[in-house]
């Protein structure tokens, strides 16, 4: 780990309880998801955070506790350093509170968030999908989203795929 | 006197009114100006000097919908290009042709996903479609000659049935 990075990871921990993981020098910090408000605006204020780089996502199924992975990447410009916040949640309708208020740029990020992965930002001011069309149903970043849309055609299956075929009307 | 004199000698020509609508109609079929992705560059380089679809009338590609008669899909269809596609389908005056261009247009391609059309013809009715990946401009002209012979084998009676009336 960075040496300018060490008293900032204490800082976090210390206010947030925050468990630490380090991994080929990149720091991962674990907050819980009513703290993440805070931890970033302290971050922002107190250890000049002053972008957010990332905001994204990881699912874990068939793990369920936590299942998501909410990740938040901060770069610091003024100090050259950056920081990763992780907020795991559970089940398959997980929510997490919105950080629009501390990042602007976390609107369009947490609504590809919620059109991708399905986790909801409670307090979002524009809750809509922004990728994919907006009567789409599922999320296709999940991992329990089918891959495949449709049975390709061959020979032996064509005519039974042609039925079902959803050809244009003129 | 000249040009005169030459048309007198050749007299009256008779034929009938499907063949010369039909002629009139293939020989300036203007393609719509619609590239989506990759198979575009193939339908600019059919275009171009050494291919040159000019041969046929069709080096005109219109940017407005309401001046053409051939819409060339050129690239995979996602799923919120669709409404877009069929919107510009509709805006162009009758008769009118669709060439799926390509294996994304087609078939959906590589891109069996969530996000793409598998074919275009769920939006709209299309009349060739143009395999390869993407075609080279020989193949997309091979595509153009084969809705020009479609066009020349329509009679009169179609014209006010089952494609053009039918609405």
């Amino acid at each position: 780990m960075d040496k300018k990075l060490e008293p900032i990871v204490k800082a976090i921990q210390d206010k947030f309880g925050a468990t630490f993981e380090e991994f080929r020098n990149e720091v991962h910090l674990f907050v819980k998801p009513e703290q993440i408000v805070d931890a970033l605006t302290l971050l922002r204020d107190e250890q000049n955070f002053e972008l957010l780089s990332a905001l994204t996502a990881v699912d874990y199924y068939p793990q369920e506790a936590p299942r998501f992975h909410v990740i938040y990447q901060l770069t610091s410009i003024a100090k050259n350093l950056s920081v990763q916040l992780r907020v795991p949640v559970s089940g398959s309708s997980p929510k997490v509170p919105t950080v629009t208020g501390v990042f602007d740029m976390a609107n369009w990020r947490e609504r590809e968030l919620l059109d991708m992965f399905g986790i909801e930002f409670d307090g979002h001011p524009d809750p809509r999908r922004i990728l994919t069309p907006e009567d789409m149903e599922g999320h296709p970043l999940r991992k329990d989203f089918p891959l495949g849309y449709e049975e390709p055609q061959f020979t032996f299956n064509f005519d039974e795929i042609d039925l079902r075929k959803p050809y244009a009307k003129e | 006197m000249g040009v005169e004199q030459k048309l007198g000698n050749m007299g009256v020509v008779t034929t009938t009114l499907e063949s010369v609508v039909n002629w009139g109609r293939t020989n300036a079929m203007w393609p719509m100006l619609f590239g989506l992705a990759c198979c575009a560059i193939e339908m600019m380089a059919a275009q171009a000097s050494d291919y040159d679809m000019s041969r046929f009338g069709m080096e005109l590609m219109r940017a407005s919908p309401r001046q053409s008669d051939l819409m060339i899909v050129a690239g995979r269809v996602s799923k919120k290009m669709g409404p877009v596609l069929r919107r510009l389908y509709d805006q162009m005056p009758e008769p009118k042709w669709v060439i799926a261009m390509g294996d994304c247009a087609s078939c959906g391609g590589v891109f069996n996903n969530y996000a793409i059309y598998q074919g275009v013809d769920e939006v709209v009715p299309v009349d060739v479609f143009v395999a390869g990946c993407p075609p080279r401009p020989e193949a997309l002209i091979h595509g153009v000659m084969t809705i020009h012979e479609k066009v020349k084998g329509e009679t009169f009676k179609q014209y006010y049935t089952e494609k053009y009336a039918a609405k």
